[in-house]
């Protein structure tokens, strides 16, 4: 049975903690929640900036997106004789970037047409989008059948589109959707592809009774010359009407270095030429995802601290009972020293079952920090990412904290005179 | 053997030897002599008993030659190794090397069995012998324990823990065995059997002191020590041979 010191130490370790179970299980609950509330906010917190990125990147990291923004209403415009709205991004504007701006690699103008689409019986009221045939490639989409547009749709005005996989599966659930002529508006036009979805397939849930949204793409000049500039829309009894030459305008840039001063280049031609009014906004997903990659630092800081916090008292109270253990036990102390333990058995048999109670702690926390992340991503439906370092870090602070809190208490156990421990009651 | 310098034997077969040990306890501004100047040799195979009243010095004394607290001044020799000189860890090592204790109240340890209530002296040592649990299985045998090995000590009765703590005391084969009032908490058929298995460890050989408030304890053994004010008032021989009795 004199089998290697420390299993020894460990065996006996555990033994004494299994006298007082309930105690022993109290005592490991705070480095158990400690544990667990790192990992599981480590990992809240990890799925949140991944999805935050993976929404920027569908933006495209080399883009820079200006898009038009209605203005506040003007008061003063409000009168019977001006009902239109004009605002937004010209073909002024358009020109000029194509003209003057260097490091941009390709552009892509788009308008939205309010215009539902129809199939048959099925109506649907995508987002109708004209564009050039370079957005697939500005915007890094795929396609999932078919063709896109090709510079000579453009040019020659050709009635066709592509349809987004949401509409495609909304208006043909069970067919290809190739060669159909779907209605926008009043004019037929004949579908020449599809896309592929922009997430992974089986999370682009359709909630059964909403509308579904998605996308129809049509050639850019085919849409000026069938549904000129002018948007109207109809609103309870009166009629807005509205012009806006582009809604949206991508600058793909050669290189990610030069974003930034695509950017602000573009915000200080577009401020140069709309001194009015506010009527654009530009959208950098580089600097979105800079700003996403600082939220999420401060997120793991604000989190680590109090995930931290809470370690720091489950070691104290780990502390806190294994002094008044050690003062329970003084007696066993004296016995074993008198017996010949030297003060280096006693710290160790001390720390031994410290770092039991904080490791069993530390382990349990693991299985906590791994199940609440699951219970989230299940009940709350939010993203979320175990890395594998979250549990490895946890388990080792916790360890941490079992030796750094158990060893004053394993010294103090160490120090007593065996003499006055043999005579403690 | 009235004098206590009579008692000085030749080094070669002394187990403890004490010369004009004092222990000085500093109590606020009071300094309390709980040994005063004692001195006294115990040889290989001799059964000492040590009485005294409370206060007289006694439990010191223990402590003492217990390697558990170290003269103030004087040379304690243990097996012809002055204890003054051992550090903490050594002292430990003399401890579990070469003396057993035997105390009032068994004090085993609770959450051990049986047999690792006998086995831990060995568990401490720098080199544990290699035949240790059948050391302490055979002991266990010897005590009556053998099929109580897997018991924890409040499992059983005063008598049965005190043969315990004996088996234990004799594992490390010991130079010298200390037992402190060991008889004290038992009832009297108990406490004649303990001491009936003191005087077989006594007569093979083994070195033994006892601390007693009971005279006829006391007059078992070979030399009976008298303490008072922390100085060794007499020591008397009882002409008890190992064989037999008085």
């Amino acid at each position: 049975m004199i089998t290697s010191p420390l299993l020894r130490a460990l065996r006996t370790g555990v033994k004494s903690l299994l006298l007082h179970k309930l105690r022993s299980l109290l005592t490991t609950l705070g480095v158990l929640f400690g544990t667990g509330s790192v990992i599981a906010m480590l990992a809240i917190g990890e799925g949140a900036s991944q999805e935050a990125q993976e929404q920027i990147r569908l933006l495209g990291s080399q883009n820079v997106i200006l898009r038009s923004i209605k203005p506040q209403d003007d008061p003063n415009q409000g009168n019977q004789t001006s009902r239109v709205a004009r605002y937004g991004l010209t073909d002024g504007d358009l020109a000029r970037f194509e003209e003057t701006f260097p490091g941009v690699e390709s552009i892509v103008p788009i308008r939205e047409i309010a215009k539902e689409v129809r199939f048959e019986d099925r109506l649907l009221h995508p987002r109708v989008l004209a564009v050039t045939p370079n957005y697939v490639q500005a915007t890094g989409r795929l396609l999932w059948e078919g063709r896109f547009l090709t510079p000579e749709d453009d040019r020659t005005l050709q009635n066709v589109c592509v349809l987004g996989t949401e509409v495609a599966r909304a208006l043909f659930p069970f067919e290809s959707a190739l060669e159909k002529r779907v209605k926008i508006g009043s004019d037929y036009f004949t579908v020449v592809g599809t896309l592929a979805p922009r997430v992974r397939l089986g999370e682009d849930r359709a909630q059964p009774g909403t509308e579904i949204t998605g996308e129809v793409f049509i050639p850019f000049g085919t849409a000026r010359k069938w549904y000129g500039k002018m948007q109207v829309k109809m609103r309870s009894g009166s009629r807005d009407m509205e012009e806006v030459d582009l809604h949206e305008v991508i600058l793909t840039v050669s290189h990610p270095e030069n974003v930034r001063m695509v950017a602000d280049g573009a915000r200080e031609m577009l401020g140069r030429f709309h001194e009015k009014k506010q009527d654009y906004e530009v959208v950098v997903p580089l600097e979105l995802l800079a700003r996403a990659e600082e939220t999420k630092r401060i997120f793991n800081i604000v989190l680590g601290s109090i995930a931290g916090i809470s370690l720091l008292v489950g070691g104290i109270g780990i502390m806190n009972v294994m002094l008044a253990t050690v003062t329970e036990r003084t007696r066993e102390i004296g016995i074993r020293r008198a017996l010949g333990a030297k003060r280096r058995h006693i710290v160790t048999q001390f720390l031994v079952e410290t770092i039991c109670l904080s490791v069993g702690g530390g382990l349990f926390g693991v299985a906590l920090g791994i199940a609440i992340p699951w219970g989230v991503e299940r009940y709350a439906d939010m993203k979320t990412v175990v890395t594998p370092e979250a549990p490895i870090l946890a388990f080792g602070i916790s360890a941490g904290v079992g030796i750094i809190f158990g060893l004053y208490p394993a010294w103090r156990a160490a120090t007593m005179d065996p003499v006055e421990a043999l005579r403690h009651e | 053997m009235g004098d206590e310098s009579s008692v000085w034997g030749d080094g070669a077969s002394a187990v403890a030897e004490l010369s004009e040990v004092r222990r000085i306890y500093r109590m606020g501004s009071e300094e309390v002599h709980a040994l005063d100047g004692v001195s006294f040799t115990i040889q290989r195979g001799e059964y000492w008993s040590v009485m005294g009243a409370s206060g007289s010095g006694k439990s010191t004394l223990l402590n003492v030659l217990g390697c558990l607290d170290r003269p103030t001044s004087g040379v304690y020799r243990l097996a012809g190794e002055d204890v003054n000189r051992l550090d903490d860890d050594a002292l430990s090592e003399v401890r579990s090397r070469n003396l057993g204790f035997i105390f009032q109240s068994y004090n085993l340890i609770p959450q051990l069995d049986v047999l690792e209530n006998i086995m831990v002296p060995l568990f401490y040592q720098e080199e544990p012998p290699e035949d240790g649990e059948e050391r302490a299985r055979s002991l266990a045998e010897r005590m009556g324990l053998e099929d109580r090995l897997g018991h924890r000590p409040l499992e059983l009765s005063g008598g049965q823990q005190q043969r315990v703590a004996i088996a234990r005391a004799l594992v490390n084969d010991p130079e010298l065995i200390l037992a402190d009032e060991a008889t004290g908490n038992l009832d009297s058929q108990t406490a004649e059997e303990i001491l009936n298995l003191f005087d077989e460890l006594w007569r093979e050989g083994k070195t033994l002191v006892f601390v007693t408030h009971e005279p006829h304890v006391a007059e078992r053994a070979s030399h009976v020590l008298r303490m008072r004010d922390g100085r060794v008032h007499e020591v008397t021989t009882t002409h008890r041979e190992r064989g037999g009795t008085v």
